[in-house]
């Protein structure tokens, strides 16, 4: 059997708007959510999944043959699309919600990941994305697009190298207490861990190309997503303020504080 | 670690002493008895001493003794921690009567040796000042402490939309009264000006331990002299400032940066000049950085590096930081200036990054704030603040290392690098000479070299950084005979023993 000529690479990224990580968060007055209104960044994961296309790429040369990023969320999210094409990615998709509109949850998410997925002509051959958006934490959506898509899946990866001619991903994941070496049929969802790479600065000649870049409107509806929420926030509070300690001027206080706290000295 | 110069400099001094019961009777030592003393105006956790009683060790006391680069180094047997003002007064009348020289000192961050002691002098430090007395968040007057840390001060009003007028490298660590008294500029001078313009009023305790209560919160008073200004930047010669009152400004509510690689330095001016042109008020920072500089802070792990092939052959690099009222009015501006810049026949950058989140922002920042740092892991550093044209930030530089060379001096056992970065906005250059040793041998080649030179540019042999002890000396450079004779006169009017922060700005 002759092999088959080795397949060109489809690469989708989708990326998340969140709030800065340098950014103290609060939460609204009205305890629904927090206060939105700071300075937001690309998710770091999802910049790591950006980088590791992109270098992919710088690797694997012509084999890749499109970096495509997405992102599902307000008018502002259009700012992170850039950021990513500034990286050197070579489109984008943004699926507009409306600013009000609750944040989707991570099933509603993949369904939508993967209505874009079908409609890509030429298919895709491997998802890059965070393994969670540091808003939520919630680190779902990757796990439940693979399941829906039926394709491999690799999570927390620290290292990726894609093998063309075989049509798969080896890829080394962060397990607890230690690393596990997977291979994976391609097409594949990965999501990145913090060791995969450390994402460059956009360079000033790409955000000028980035501004080029094509960038596709989309609603969820449009996709026959339905992102109202399964789940309901009752309420969001902050963690109890951390008490102060005091000082005490000598072992006798010490030990008065201690047992007035319920310590008592062990019986022998 | 007890270089030769350092050991010449501490016989050296002694003869200065001499010299100065000529005119006045000499500064007494801190004795157990003026301890006992200062033990009924402070708690006694406020108080520390090597002298007997106390069982305290020299070693105790070092982190007040010594500057943090380790050139400078005192031998204060005794440390006063006053919480407040009526302490300090207390503390100088006392010092006053029985003639003991003082050093105030704020975080002890300053690079001319002014926070540190010559002698045994008597070390004040202010750290537990640290209280903000009052914050006013419409006309956004600060009036606080003087031992409180920028930082910390910068955190205090945030939550109301203020920031503080300056910024430096030191912020975590520096306090109030320490950059009122040495008028440090730093980062935002660019945009808010200096402490002369900012600060609304001091309270200072004067050398016989009068209060001089000066802590106003109004911007406009033209009743006499504006005594304020005379202790903003005396380094602690006149009197102690325990409260600083301040006006900070809004805060920008979008703030960007941009780290530009010129092929040649020729371009920083073109660059200087076109960047205030298409930002003008939003322009807050620009900041230059030579190869040498850069690739220091790079090896130091001081933020991410650019990518190195597009910088291979840049030969310096400028950082510049908008601030403004609203995100899509100065990206508009930014990316045009960015476009011009980039897109003229002749590019005046090789390259560049633009932040694109908090997070690259402070990495970018951390890149030129983080030199500082840099050159102290190195080796040791001979600092040099100095105001000259624009034009010359480069030749200064390459004729200081030249004449190193000549002197047979630049070599990895002498001197390692000499890096210039600076101020651009403010034609404030640091040159820096890393040496692998303080040495008197090299402490010659730059003395006063560095001084002729600056003078030959009729710059400021101490920009931003003070006279402190190091160039005390060399105030002539910069000054005539006739505006060092009114210093002293001044210094006389208000310190008439010499106890206050003697041997610093003016000679004994």
């Amino acid at each position: 059997m002759r092999p088959t000529a080795a397949r060109l690479l489809n690469i989708l990224v989708p990326v998340k708007r969140c709030v800065d990580y340098a950014v103290k968060i609060r939460v609204n007055p009205q305890q629904t959510g927090i206060d939105t209104n700071v300075k937001h960044s690309m998710n770091p994961f999802d910049e790591i999944a950006v980088e590791e296309a992109v270098r992919l790429r710088e690797r694997l040369k012509d084999a890749v043959k499109s970096i495509k990023v997405v992102t599902i969320g307000p008018p502002k999210s259009a700012e992170t699309l850039r950021t990513a094409l500034a990286m050197g990615a070579d489109s984008g998709i943004h699926v507009e919600i409306p600013d009000s509109a609750p944040s989707p949850e991570p099933l509603g998410v993949a369904r939508v990941l993967e209505a874009i997925v079908k409609r890509q002509e030429g298919g895709v051959d491997l998802i890059i994305m965070g393994k969670q958006a540091i808003d939520d934490d919630l680190g779902q959506t990757g796990q439940m697009l693979a399941a829906i898509l039926g394709a491999s899946q690799a999570t927390c990866a620290s290292k990726l190298e894609v093998d063309v001619e075989k049509y798969v991903a080896n890829v080394r994941t962060e397990i607890d207490g230690g690393a596990e070496e997977l291979v994976c049929k391609l097409p594949a969802v990965i999501t990145t861990d913090l060791r995969l790479n450390e994402p460059r600065y956009a360079s000033l000649p790409n955000i000028m190309k980035a501004k080029k870049k094509p960038i596709e409107k989309l609603s969820a509806s449009e996709l026959g997503v339905d992102l109202t929420p399964v789940l309901e926030t009752i309420k969001v509070t902050e963690p109890p303020k951390r008490v102060g300690g005091g000082k005490v001027e000598n072992v006798d206080q010490l030990v008065a504080k201690l047992k007035e706290a319920g310590f008592t000295a062990l019986s022998t | 670690m007890l270089s030769t110069r350092l050991a010449s400099r501490r016989l050296a001094v002694p003869a200065r002493r001499w010299k100065h019961t000529s005119s006045r009777p000499p500064l007494n030592s801190v004795t157990a008895d003026d301890v006992a003393h200062f033990a009924k105006i402070l708690p006694q956790n406020a108080i520390l001493s090597t002298l007997p009683p106390s069982d305290l060790h020299a070693s105790d006391i070092d982190q007040y003794n010594n500057d943090w680069m380790g050139k400078y180094h005192g031998n204060s047997t005794t440390v006063l921690r006053p919480q407040n003002t009526k302490q300090v007064s207390d503390i100088m009348k006392w010092c006053h009567e029985r003639r003991i020289g003082v050093v105030p000192q704020g975080g002890n961050t300053g690079l001319v040796g002014g926070s540190v002691p010559i002698l045994d002098e008597l070390i004040i430090n202010l750290g537990n000042m640290s209280k903000v007395r009052s914050f006013d968040p419409v006309s956004g007057a600060l009036v606080a402490d003087a031992g409180c840390i920028l930082e910390s001060l910068s955190e205090h009003i945030a939550p109301h939309n203020h920031i503080m007028p300056l910024d430096l490298g030191a912020k975590g660590s520096c306090q109030i009264g320490g950059n009122v008294a040495t008028n440090a500029g730093g980062l935002r001078l660019l945009r808010y000006g200096s402490l002369h313009g900012t600060v609304l009023g001091l309270e200072v305790v004067l050398p016989d331990g009068t209060v001089l209560d000066n802590l106003t919160t109004i911007r406009k008073d033209n009743t006499g002299y504006d005594l304020k200004q005379l202790f903003i930047g005396a380094e602690g010669t006149l009197g102690i400032i325990t409260g600083v009152s301040i006006l900070t400004p809004p805060a920008p509510q979008a703030s960007t940066n941009v780290i530009l690689a010129l092929p040649r330095f020729e371009n920083v001016l073109p660059v200087f000049k076109t960047a205030r042109l298409h930002l003008s008020e939003i322009l807050s920072a620009f900041e230059f950085i030579d190869r040498e500089a850069y690739d220091l802070a790079v090896k130091h792990g001081q933020g991410k590096a650019l990518n190195e092939q597009d910088v291979e052959g840049a030969e310096c690099f400028v950082l510049l930081e908008t601030s403004g009222g609203k995100k899509e009015h100065d990206e508009e501006k930014l990316t045009g200036l960015l476009e011009t810049l980039l897109e003229a026949d002749e590019p005046l950058i090789l390259t560049g990054v633009l932040s694109q989140s908090p997070t690259q922002f402070a990495s970018m920042w951390r890149l030129r704030e983080g030199i500082t740092e840099s050159v102290s892991k190195e080796g040791k550093a001979y600092k040099y603040d100095i105001s000259i044209p624009l034009a010359a930030f480069k030749e200064v530089v390459d004729l200081t290392r030249e004449h190193l060379r000549k002197q047979g001096l630049l070599h990895e056992e002498a001197v390692k690098q000499v890096i210039g970065y600076g101020h651009v906005g403010d034609g404030n250059l640091h040159l820096n000479v890393i040496a692998a040793a303080y040495t008197s041998e090299i402490q010659a080649a730059l003395e006063p070299f560095v001084y002729e030179l600056v003078a030959s540019y009729n710059g400021s042999i101490s920009a931003e950084h003070g006279l402190g002890a190091m160039k005390a000396h060399a105030i002539h450079y910069s000054k005539t005979g006739v505006a060092v004779d009114m210093m002293k006169k001044i210094k006389e009017l208000f310190d008439p023993r010499g106890i206050m922060n003697p041997g610093k700005v003016l000679e004994f």
